[in-house]
């Protein structure tokens, strides 16, 4: 069974605790938006076979959203992060290079945006 | 409807071969389809030698005379969801398109024996949905409705009715009491394998080349049109590509370079020890997430729903299993005493209005034919007819033309997700 560690109450829950929520770091375009980019982000998605970023909720614990690294061909978790993270942490990113050396992020990093800034 | 292309090269099936092959122990078989090398080229490439890809191979040839056509699979012959579903045929569907496109395939499928000369084993045995909640009651009596403006026979069904129909039944709860049914009696199963057999035997007797155990690895784009497909065995270059994948379609599609309105996820089936006939229906309890029929063998078949994540592994959750089961056995007491002998799972495409894709794309030789989700096994012969179109014509005919990729962007959906419940 599927178990992830919920990164805002430390309890490692199983799959039954969880309810998944599908692709995390969706960048959301509203009302003024181009049609095309809000369709983007209401349908289309990676869907990729091998590393997703997705989120969970806690749901039959503390109620939390968190994002979760996984790979969908072999069911492994990387590291289970904070939601309010704009991107994967180093910490996932080294936790997926050290099983995957050939992943590569598909997003860039930018300062003013760091997880730090937002959570604490 | 001409004189079946399978006579010319394989042999025709009939009582008078096998009466002959008796007298000579049976030495004169051939093999029911082809396995050639590619050729450096076809008019027509489909990705995908399921039952959509093989449909829709089929149809071309035989709609459209286009046979020079290739049928290119990364594993074997309807060895993915066509292999792997609980061959549930029906089209009571809610949405006009939707009742349309699977109508067409049921009265497909009703002659398709005939038809491919192969025998499907198509049994309209009867199927009901089950209503178990209020919400449900009220759902199932406005698709009657429907069905009736759509000219597709279905019926409302009283507990009692469904008590006489299938005496196995508890239909007094106490949590799910049954109250009542949607029911169409030209709905049923077929043979799973055979569907994928039939047409891929019509298909190798048109001179189609189905290539098995060759994966596409890259799809060569130049100026808004495919060119040709990277392969397993080489380079196969191409004037039309149609990607018929269903699980594996948002791979493809980002090796074509666009996206797709789609989520793969793990949905199984299991099916128990061989029982004495006790089941002639195919039942649907789309509250508990559920549905059974009785194999030919005695088999109780039974489906649930897919898990909530993507999935690649064609495996699925256990604790899902136990849910469908636990959900079942309320309904169906003699369940409780069966051993589950098999378990397995498969990889569905789910759109987020629950309807199929059969679209051009934003590559102008290239179409797509997926989005079938839980459901694509029944939709088969007609989704195959309509792809057919879609490929010979550059455009959707009248079944496809509301399943196109444009709908997410315009918000006009063919909501089935709601109207068909959970289970397919």
């Amino acid at each position: 069974m599927l178990t992830l560690t919920c990164p805002c109450c430390g309890i490692t829950a199983e799959e039954t605790e969880l309810h998944p929520g599908g692709e995390a770091h969706l960048k959301r375009f509203g009302p003024g938006s181009s049609d095309g980019d809000f369709e983007a982000y209401l349908f289309a998605r990676k869907n990729p076979k091998g590393v997703h970023f997705e989120r969970w909720r806690h749901a039959y614990g503390c109620g939390k959203w968190f994002l979760a690294a996984r790979d969908t061909v072999t069911l492994e978790v990387f590291g289970t992060y904070k939601a309010q993270n704009p991107h994967p942490t180093p910490e996932i990113v080294a936790s997926i290079r050290a099983k995957r050396p050939d992943w590569q992020p598909d997003w860039t990093e930018t300062k003013t945006s760091s997880a730090e800034s937002l959570t604490e | 409807m001409s004189s079946n292309p399978a006579s010319s090269s394989t042999g025709r099936y009939s009582v008078f071969a096998i009466a002959r092959e008796a007298m000579r122990l049976h030495s004169g078989w051939k093999r029911a389809w082809t396995s050639p090398e590619p050729r450096k080229k076809y008019q027509v490439v489909i990705v995908g030698a399921g039952g959509h890809g093989l449909a829709t191979a089929y149809y071309l040839g035989k709609n459209f005379g286009i046979t020079d056509v290739a049928i290119i699979e990364k594993g074997w012959l309807g060895g993915g969801n066509t292999g792997r579903n609980t061959t549930i045929i029906r089209s009571n569907y809610l949405q006009d398109p939707s009742a349309a496109i699977y109508d067409k395939a049921l009265k497909l499928y009703e002659n398709l024996s005939q038809d491919l000369n192969y025998n499907v084993m198509f049994s309209p045995r009867g199927l009901l949905m089950l209503a178990q909640t209020e919400h449900e009651v009220r759902g199932y009596k406005r698709t009657v409705y429907a069905n009736q403006l759509q000219d597709v026979a279905t019926e409302w069904v009283t507990p009692e009715r469904i008590k006489q129909m299938l005496p196995i039944i508890n239909i007094d709860g106490p949590r799910y009491p049954v109250l009542g049914g949607l029911y169409q009696e030209r709905g049923g199963t077929a043979r799973h394998d055979a569907v994928a057999w039939g047409y891929a035997r019509a298909c190798s007797a048109m001179g189609m080349h189905i290539i098995q155990n060759c994966e596409v690895t890259g799809i060569e784009t130049g100026a808004g049109q495919v060119k040709a497909v990277n392969t397993g065995k080489g380079r196969i270059e191409c004037d039309k590509l149609a990607l018929v994948v269903a699980g594996h379609s948002s791979v493809m599609a980002e090796k074509a370079g666009f996206r797709l309105p789609i989520e793969s996820m793990a949905l199984q089936a299991l099916v128990s020890e061989p029982v004495k006939p006790s089941c002639d229906l195919v039942i649907m309890a789309n509250t508990v997430h559920g549905y059974l029929s009785q194999s030919d063998k005695g088999e109780m078949v039974i489906g649930g729903g897919t898990d909530g994540f993507n999935n690649y592994s064609q495996r699925g959750s256990w604790q899902h299993i136990e849910e469908t089961i636990r959900a079942l056995i309320e309904t169906f007491p003699m369940l409780s005493r069966l051993k589950m002998l098999r378990q397995w799972g498969g990889i569905v495409d789910m759109t987020g209005d629950r309807s199929p894709i059969l679209s051009t794309t934003p590559v102008g030789n290239i179409f797509v034919n997926c989005g079938w989700g839980t459901g694509g096994f029944k939709a088969i012969p007609g989704s195959g007819w309509a792809m057919a179109e879609l490929v010979a014509k550059g455009q959707p005919g009248p079944l496809a033309a509301e399943f196109g990729l444009d709908r997410f962007k315009e918000g006009r959906f063919i909501d089935e997700s709601v109207a068909a419940g959970v289970a397919h």
